[in-house]
């Protein structure tokens, strides 16, 4: 009803509100990329931010293929780790040959070799979407992982290619043997992937992707070839990917049989879906996240995989939009300022489900650290547990059943609240 | 080399067979629910682990019996409380949520049993040589377990192709809402076909743990190979993945078998040109090849016949 009475002034102050807000969210994130080394200047957190920066552009390239065109990948850290190997023979036949090529291009070179395999690989890959796609990806993966290891001259079997970032042409003076030099290369490669990836979902061809995506035999009545859109799509993805790949191996200064297999194709799937496909910035937060509950958990418990593994299952059975869905499910409502009332629902739920958390974090840990035989006491928020003693299995079991029974009550209430403010989002004329 | 043809075929067929156990059940459950089961090995390596665990309980004949029924009852549960909320998010969740069941199974079984191979016997009535042909004594549990496979192989053909049970799932296989209309509970049929394929996968992990290695990422080493057999035989098509699980388990066996390489057949190339690509596929045996020869395959039939051997529809 409100909607018709927004007057056309009111849309052309909006549309240059939101083109002020567009560019400060970029500008404001360059300005976090240059400011965060400052801050935190410690050699370990400039190392995460290094990570987490490579581990962003390559989410955001899975992101052409999973979000921008509905294209579930297993194996896209082919591209990323052929992307590694491409950079670093690349930087051995700089120093060799003494060719003029500093090291900020080098990450171009990984691109140029993801991309390559791309171009090769990807026109029979894409003839088909959907389930046989990923069946063929995790297939293509297989096939060149186990080549990787036959392969010894190229891909340098087991030990893997090495090489010396600081032994290149130097630029500016910057001779890129500081970790805080490497940072600043991948946040500057970082914006300029994120720019030129974001730019590719305004083209015709972002257009298209998700056309393909949502509906590929429409595409094809007006005149497009689906398997051309995804084949390109893929190229584009692997390019990036190849472009993270290479910044990877400027930064660890190695290319290894790891940096193409399994276990980096499903992190990547990971934190693309943990973060949310729907949006630009889903893969980001993922990567993010994903790439900090790495390092963070690894310190602090064994089985730091089997947490990742529920937090998957959790996101894809309870919200598929990932964490960006679930932000991005509160604008409505932040705009029809209707939000407050679901906050105490939230707050309400937030405890139980809190409990539930800790049963299930102490039930793994005390299984996980019987088995393994250490003994060492589990350590909850200040609370010491021992995981052999008959105590510490059953607050866990009282805690799991407990939070969740009550937890199931309290998110009923929140779902309540929720549909009440959401209707009243609606009637004010914005749309859920 | 007559030996090593007689050996390697049984070998291979072997493979074969105990492929085609697990490629039935997950060839099945996609033609049916549209799912492919990313979790169906694990299943396998459940089946594995609960029969290394119940035989040390109860002794191994009765865990034939208990671990399939168990990790049928967990292929169900899945189903019912996984698939079936999932399902209305399409089929990429659904995807997705058993890509997280395998990581998770994968982590519980390393968290549970260790990441190590565990030492998971051959039952001592079995234990024995069944025969010997030239100079190798064949194992008698093999032809136990060949033996088993050819039972449930027969079982299964039985009951899909001469049976009410058999014909309602057939006809729920490409009409599920005409068989929905017809008055049978169509939720049910797909709940049991996923526990019934999960329960094949269990039983094909307990025979096989004993003769293969029974460790934590032995779910994720099979997962890739058995997705080729149902790509390569064609998306639901039973027939195709009997034929499909046959050839890959034959070539893979004999690949493993033979160690001639290109430098063996032709001469060694010139060691003055020094180490390159050519050098390593010169140099590199047929066994070495072996682990890719399956996703070779799956890149030619895809190039030469899109929609695999017996297959009959684009996906």
């Amino acid at each position: 009803m409100s909607a018709k009475t927004i007057s056309t002034s009111t849309i052309a102050e909006r549309s240059v509100g939101d083109g002020l807000r567009f560019y400060g969210i970029w500008l404001a994130g360059i300005a976090v990329l240059i400011v965060l080394p400052l801050i935190f200047s410690s050699g370990g957190s400039l190392t995460s931010f290094s990570l987490i920066g490579i581990a962003i552009v390559f989410a955001l390239s899975y992101n052409i293929l999973l979000g921008q065109t509905g294209l579930l990948s297993f194996g896209h850290a082919v591209h990323y780790g052929l992307g590694g190997f491409a950079a670093c023979h690349m930087m051995n036949a700089v120093v060799s040959h003494g060719w003029p090529i500093p090291l900020p291009f080098i990450p171009l070179f990984g691109g140029l070799g993801g991309l390559a395999f791309a171009i090769i690989i990807g026109w029979v890959m894409t003839k088909r979407a959907g389930t046989v796609f990923s069946m063929i990806s995790l297939g293509i993966a297989e096939l060149v992982a186990s080549s990787s290891l036959i392969l010894r001259s190229v891909f340098g079997g087991e030990s893997g290619i090495s090489t010396d970032r600081t032994a290149l042409p130097k630029i500016l003076g910057l001779s890129f043997g500081p970790q805080l030099q490497v940072y600043y290369l991948i946040a500057f490669w970082l914006v300029i992937s994120a720019i030129a990836m974001y730019a590719l979902t305004r083209t015709p061809l972002g257009r298209i992707s998700n056309a393909v995506r949502d509906n590929p035999e429409r595409v094809q009545f007006i005149g497009y070839d689906p398997h051309v859109v995804r084949y390109i799509a893929f190229c584009f993805a692997g390019f990036f990917a190849g472009v993270a790949g290479g910044l990877a191996a400027i930064n660890f200064e190695i290319a290894n049989a790891a940096y193409l297999g399994a276990i980096q194709s499903g992190l990547v799937l990971f934190s693309t879906f943990i973060g949310g496909v729907a949006f630009f910035f889903g893969p980001i937060l993922g990567a993010i996240l994903v790439t900090y509950l790495q390092l963070g958990l690894t310190s602090v418990t064994g089985v730091w995989q089997l947490y990742f593994g529920i937090i998957f299952i959790g996101i894809v059975m309870l919200s598929p939009g990932g964490i960006a869905g679930l932000i991005m499910m509160h604008r409505p409502l932040v705009r029809a300022k209707t939000l407050p009332t679901v906050i105490p629902s939230y707050l309400l739920a937030a405890v139980p489900t809190l409990a539930l958390a800790c049963g299930v974090i102490l039930t793994i840990e005390s299984i996980a650290r019987t088995h393994s035989g250490q003994g060492s006491p589990i350590n909850l928020f200040g609370v010491a547990f021992s995981p052999a003693s008959p105590v510490t299995w059953a607050s866990a079991a009282i805690l799991v059943a407990g939070g969740f029974f009550v937890a199931r009550l309290s998110w009923r209430r929140v779902g309540e609240a929720w549909d009440r403010a959401a209707t009243v989002a609606r009637d004010r004329g914005y749309l859920a | 080399m007559l030996e090593l043809i007689v050996i390697s075929t049984l070998n291979g067929l072997l493979f074969g067979m105990l492929l085609f156990l697990l490629s039935s059940g997950l060839t099945v459950i996609f033609s049916m629910m549209g799912v492919l089961n990313f979790a169906h090995a694990s299943f396998y390596m459940l089946g594995a682990f609960f029969g290394f665990q119940l035989t040390k309980w109860v002794g191994f004949w009765p865990a034939l019996l208990l671990a399939p029924l168990l990790v049928g009852a967990i292929g169900m549960a899945v189903e019912r409380y996984g698939l079936r909320n999932t399902h209305k998010h399409g089929h990429v969740a659904e995807l997705l949520l058993t890509f997280g069941l395998a990581f998770a199974i994968e982590e519980i079984v390393a968290m549970m049993w260790g990441r190590s191979p565990v030492d998971y016997r051959v039952p001592a009535l079995l234990d024995f040589p069944a025969f010997t042909i030239f100079s190798t004594n064949y194992p008698a549990y093999k032809i136990f377990m060949l033996a088993v496979s050819i039972l449930i192989f027969i079982v299964l053909l039985t009951v899909l192709k001469r049976t009410r049970v058999g014909l309602i799932v057939q006809a729920a296989l490409t009409h599920p809402h005409m068989v929905g209309h017809l008055g049978h509970n169509v939720g049910r049929i797909f709940m049991l076909v996923f526990g019934v394929g999960s329960a094949l996968a269990g039983i094909a992990g307990v025979i096989a743990g004993p003769a293969l290695v029974t460790q934590s990422d032995m779910a994720a080493a099979l997962g890739p190979i058995l997705f080729v057999v149902i790509v390569f035989g064609g998306l639901g098509s039973l027939p195709g993945a009997f034929i499909a699980s046959l050839v890959i388990g034959l070539i893979q066996t004999f690949a493993v078998a033979l160690n001639g390489s290109l430098a063996s057949a032709f001469g060694p190339l010139d060691p003055s040109a020094g180490p390159s690509v050519l050098t390593d596929i010169w140099n590199v045996t047929i066994a070495q090849v072996a682990p890719i020869v399956p996703y070779l395959l799956l890149v030619i039939i895809l190039i030469v016949r899109p929609m695999g051997l017996m297959g009959t529809r684009e996906t």
